[in-house]
Parts: structure tokens; C-alpha cells; sequence
């Protein structure tokens, strides 16, 4: 199964729909409820993080019967360097992005913990490609 | 702790999900940062927050957790009601201070995460 999610920069009010259909699409494939909570936290995650930071994204989901493979492909700053962001704590989210709740500097740990396989690749000035691998046992 | 009890200590009105006032609940997270609540693994929690926005509600959602304690008398958004309703999650709202909530709440009995 291949799903398609577009995600708008800045939209907070939008963010976590593409997690949400996701969870209830794992959930009636009765995916069990510690891997669903796995997967859609990295997801959500990764989701606001493009909201955050970027000026729009895709994220694809490939599941099948082994586990889910989720691309977030974003249009952005890109990130200056992936070690420091991977720090627990180092953020650059804005003021506004606090506001809702985000920025504690936890979301690519948290997607890192929660997942079986994930790679950054991004590039400064032109945007990061997030992916993400769960297994499903 | 039962839920219909921790709303009288605090002061609190369910907003949603009032049907599940009779449930139990044995942990709970103080926290206005969504990723902080997000570490957690277990699902038996309260979150106490004073963060009155969708993304409070959606964070929820991802832990499979059902309820949430809203401080300093914060309105409900008709956003955020509809996502806890669509999900069957209890808001309760206080008119207390999170500080206030917690430490009411710790001294009776409610326990922390971590």
C-alpha cells in the first residue's frame, strides 16, 4: 500500500493529519498497538518538524506485511548540521513554533528511539529528505 | 486515582468525555512541550498542561492516551474539542495553576513517569 500526504509550512492547525490517517489505517490492518504508537510518533515528529522548519513537504508511506518505510521530502533551510540537531535539547525552532508546544529539541531524538532504521539526508538552502523504517514484529 | 475524584480536587469541570470520569488512571506528565510528552512509552497517563491548542490533543492521540488536565483556566478550542471527541479523550479544565494541579494531585496518591 503506497500513501501520499502534502504538507504545508506554518499550518499548525493542519499538522499531525497525515499521522493521524496513518494511525487509523495501521490500526485496521490490526498492526500491533506498541508498533502503531512507534511509528506514528516518529511520524508526527517528522511531520511538524516540516511545519516548523520547512516551506512545504511530501510524506510517502510504503506498508506492507514486514513494516512501514515513510519518506518526508521537504522543501527548506536544510539542516547546518545533523549532529547538533541530533543533540537532545539543541533546537532553532522559532518563537511561534514554541508556542504550540514544540521545540524542546526532542523530535529527531524521539524519531531516532522510535525507529528500526532512519537516515537524514539533507542539503543547506534546498530542503532534508527524513526516512524512516519500522517493523511491524 | 479515579478520574471523577482528581476533577473535585482540582477544582475541575469535564469539558469532554465525560463518560469516562469513572475511569482510573495511575500516572501522570506536567509538561507545555509536546515532545517531552511524546518520550513516554506507557499509555496509562494524564498529561497536565496548560498548552490549550490542537496540538496538545494530537500529541494524545499519538500516545493512546485519554486524558488531559488543562490549567489556569484555559478555554477549549472548537478544534480541540472535535479531535477529543473524534478520539474519545476526557478534558478536564482547571481554574488552578499547573504547579497547583501537580502538587494537589502528587500528594494525593497520582504518580510521576519518571
Amino acid at each position: 500500500m503506497n500513501l501520499e500526504y502534502k504538507v504545508e509550512g506554518g499550518d499548525f492547525t493542519s499538522a499531525g493529519l497525515a499521522s493521524s490517517q496513518i494511525k487509523k489505517i495501521l490500526k485496521q490492518l490490526n498492526v500491533d498497538p506498541a508498533v502503531i504508537k512507534r511509528v506514528v510518533i516518529a511520524l508526527y515528529e517528522a511531520e511538524v518538524n516540516i511545519v516548523a522548519h520547512a516551506y512545504r513537504g511530501v510524506i510517502k508511506a510504503q506498508i506492507d506485511g514486514g513494516g512501514i518505510n515513510l519518506i518526508l521530502e521537504d522543501e527548506g533551510p536544510g539542516i547546518p548540521d545533523v549532529e547538533m540537531a541530533m543533540t537532545p535539547g539543541f533546537s532553532t525552532a522559532s518563537k511561534a513554533v514554541r508556542e504550540m508546544g514544540f521545540g524542546a529539541g526532542m523530535g529527531l531524538p524521539n524519531i531516532s528511539e522510535n525507529a528500526d532504521d532512519f537516515n537524514i539526508e539533507t542539503t543547506v538552502g534546498k530542503g532534508t529528505t527524513l526516512r524512516i523504517g519500522i517493523k511491524f514484529r | 486515582m479515579n478520574l471523577g475524584d482528581l476533577c473535585n480536587l482540582v477544582d475541575g469541570t469535564a469539558v469532554c468525555g465525560a463518560g469516562r470520569l469513572g475511569d482510573s488512571v495511575e500516572y501522570a506528565f506536567a509538561s507545555d512541550l509536546m515532545s517531552d510528552v511524546l518520550t513516554i512509552k506507557s499509555t496509562d497517563f494524564i498529561l497536565i498542561t496548560g498548552l490549550a491548542n490542537i496540538q496538545s490533543l494530537r500529541t494524545l492521540e499519538m500516545s493512546d492516551a485519554s486524558y488531559m488536565l488543562l490549567c489556569r483556566g484555559k478555554e477549549v478550542t472548537p478544534e480541540m474539542l472535535e479531535l477529543a471527541e473524534e478520539n474519545d479523550i476526557l478534558i478536564i479544565t482547571s481554574p488552578y495553576s499547573l504547579f497547583r494541579c501537580a502538587g494537589i494531585l502528587y500528594s494525593a496518591g497520582l504518580k510521576p513517569l519518571y
